[in-house]
């Protein structure tokens, strides 16, 4: 749960609700991304993904440092992404 | 350097563990790492072999999952087993024990606990099941506190009544302070946790330099983030110096995340105090649910024990959780306390640092000592 996963945003979903749909490894799924709505956050932008929310925007090297990072992690990644592809927030 | 090899980038790892041992020679240095990510690493890439010897890592309290006392897992079941309620958690806090086993053991008595990547997963629970009562049992740091409470936010604006949380957020500071302030342990200065801070930024750290006289160096996740800061540990200490530091700058800014900190205002409130499993009562450690908030608050709604249960006589996670023993030095640690079945929670999660070492580090020890031998 602590383990912070990078995503790239791919698609608006609601803005009043503001849900963004993001690909986290190849698995899209909603995110909420009101966290970092003041960062003025779009389209093709990266972010640190924590429960379903937007906590940070980073840059692609960073995004791809941290999933090399996490991927490295073995279990806890498998874990972490078996729970993203069950998540179904909308 | 046999691990070094295996980082992203050898050279530079060699660069910063010569410069970290110029600047170690002829003293002692104790750095904890606060939260579990770290550890993680720590174990997973060998760092503390490959350290100069002068300096020694010590792991902190930093993960939720293990700082969860047993009292509030058995309330955690108490609730679970309402009839017809579902019970709703991330996957970690499923095999924490409790004094009548885990939420496992809950479900297959019959209980309907169901594991959920995100807050708003159990909302959405929530939306589905009208009928039906929805509990989210909420853990974490400043890291997740604030999806928590964005989603009570979404909850009370749809009005969804059958949605509740059992709060169980805590805060990093004061448990910082608590091991500063406890007798049993010298440090020199910590490695300070990284998504954390994206969340508080630096600020809440200035005491540590400004009253406990230690430098805080704000570490991101990979092994050369971690040389990187202690570097910067060393650098300030042989300077004269003792400031908070940010080594993670792509991620965490000063002042944090300034609306993640709003929503966390407004939805919570300081318990005046809050058991730490192993580091006992700390007040305004934890995070509870305000007045406005009454009617998702599951504490309010529900009886539970709210007993408290001291750990089992042979678990040693507090002082684990203190830094004052390694892993390896608990007398349960590997036989009787492993991943499958854990006594501590420190062997649950993948962060703690008991699952963590016997998962990497004991490898790494074995083959540290036969390199050893053979040199
Ligand atoms: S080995 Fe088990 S009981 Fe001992 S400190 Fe670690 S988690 Fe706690």
């Amino acid at each position: 749960m602590c383990l912070g996963i990078p995503g790239q945003i791919v698609e608006m979903v609601d803005g009043d609700a503001n849900l963004a749909k993001v690909d986290v490894a190849g698995v899209r799924r909603n995110v909420n991304i009101g966290l970092v709505a003041d960062e003025g956050v779009g389209v093709g932008d990266f972010v640190l993904i924590h429960v379903g929310f937007a906590m940070a925007k980073i840059d692609e090297v960073e995004a791809r440092l941290a999933l090399e990072g996490l991927q490295r992690m073995g279990q806890a990644y498998a874990d972490e992404m078996q729970a993203v592809r069950e998540s179904g927030i909308s | 350097m046999r691990f070094v090899d295996e980082y992203r980038d050898p050279a530079a790892a060699r660069g910063l563990l010569g410069r970290a041992a110029e600047l170690s020679k002829g003293g002692e240095y104790k750095f904890m790492e606060v939260c579990g990510g770290h550890t993680h690493t720590i174990y997973r890439h060998g760092i503390e072999h490959v350290l100069p010897d002068e300096v020694e890592l010590v792991h902190g309290p930093g993960c939720p999952v293990c700082v969860i006392p047993m009292g509030r897992i058995d309330d955690a079941i108490a609730i679970a087993e309402r009839p017809g309620l579902i019970f709703t958690t991330f996957g970690d806090m499923m095999r924490v024990p409790g004094s009548r086993g885990n939420l496992l053991d809950a479900k297959a008595r019959g209980a309907d606990v169901r594991f959920v990547y995100s807050p708003l997963d159990a909302l959405r629970l929530a939306r589905e099941n009208p009928r039906r009562e929805v509990v989210f049992f909420a853990v974490g740091f400043e890291t997740t506190a604030p999806s928590t409470a964005l989603t009570l936010l979404r909850a009370k604006a749809e009005n969804v009544t059958n949605f509740r949380v059992f709060s169980n957020h805590v805060t990093i500071v004061p448990p910082i302070k608590a091991i500063l302030e406890s007798p049993d342990l010298r440090l020199d200065g910590f490695i300070g946790p990284g998504h954390v801070s994206t969340v508080i930024g630096q600020r809440p750290y200035r005491f540590v330099p400004a009253v406990y006289h230690k430098p805080l160096v704000t570490a991101g996740f990979e092994p050369l983030d971690i040389l990187q800061a202690i570097v910067m540990l060393l650098e300030q200490l042989v300077a004269g110096r003792c400031e908070v530091e940010n080594q993670y700058t792509r991620c965490v800014r000063e002042e944090g995340n300034p609306r993640a900190l709003e929503v966390l205002a407004e939805v919570f409130e300081l318990r005046p105090h809050f058991e730490w499993r192993g580091l006992g009562f700390i007040s305004k450690s934890a995070l509870k649910l305000r007045d406005t908030f009454a009617d998702h608050d599951a504490e309010l709604f529900y009886e539970v024990p709210g007993v408290r249960v001291a750990d089992p006589k042979a678990c040693q996670c507090g002082e684990v959780l203190k830094g004052v023993i390694k892993p390896w030095e608990c007398k349960v640690f590997g036989t009787a306390c492993t991943p499958e079945t854990p006594i501590g929670t420190c062997m649950v999660s993948s962060e703690g640092a008991c699952a963590a070492y016997y998962n990497f580090g004991r490898l790494h020890r074995e083959a540290a000592k036969a390199v050893a031998l053979h040199r």
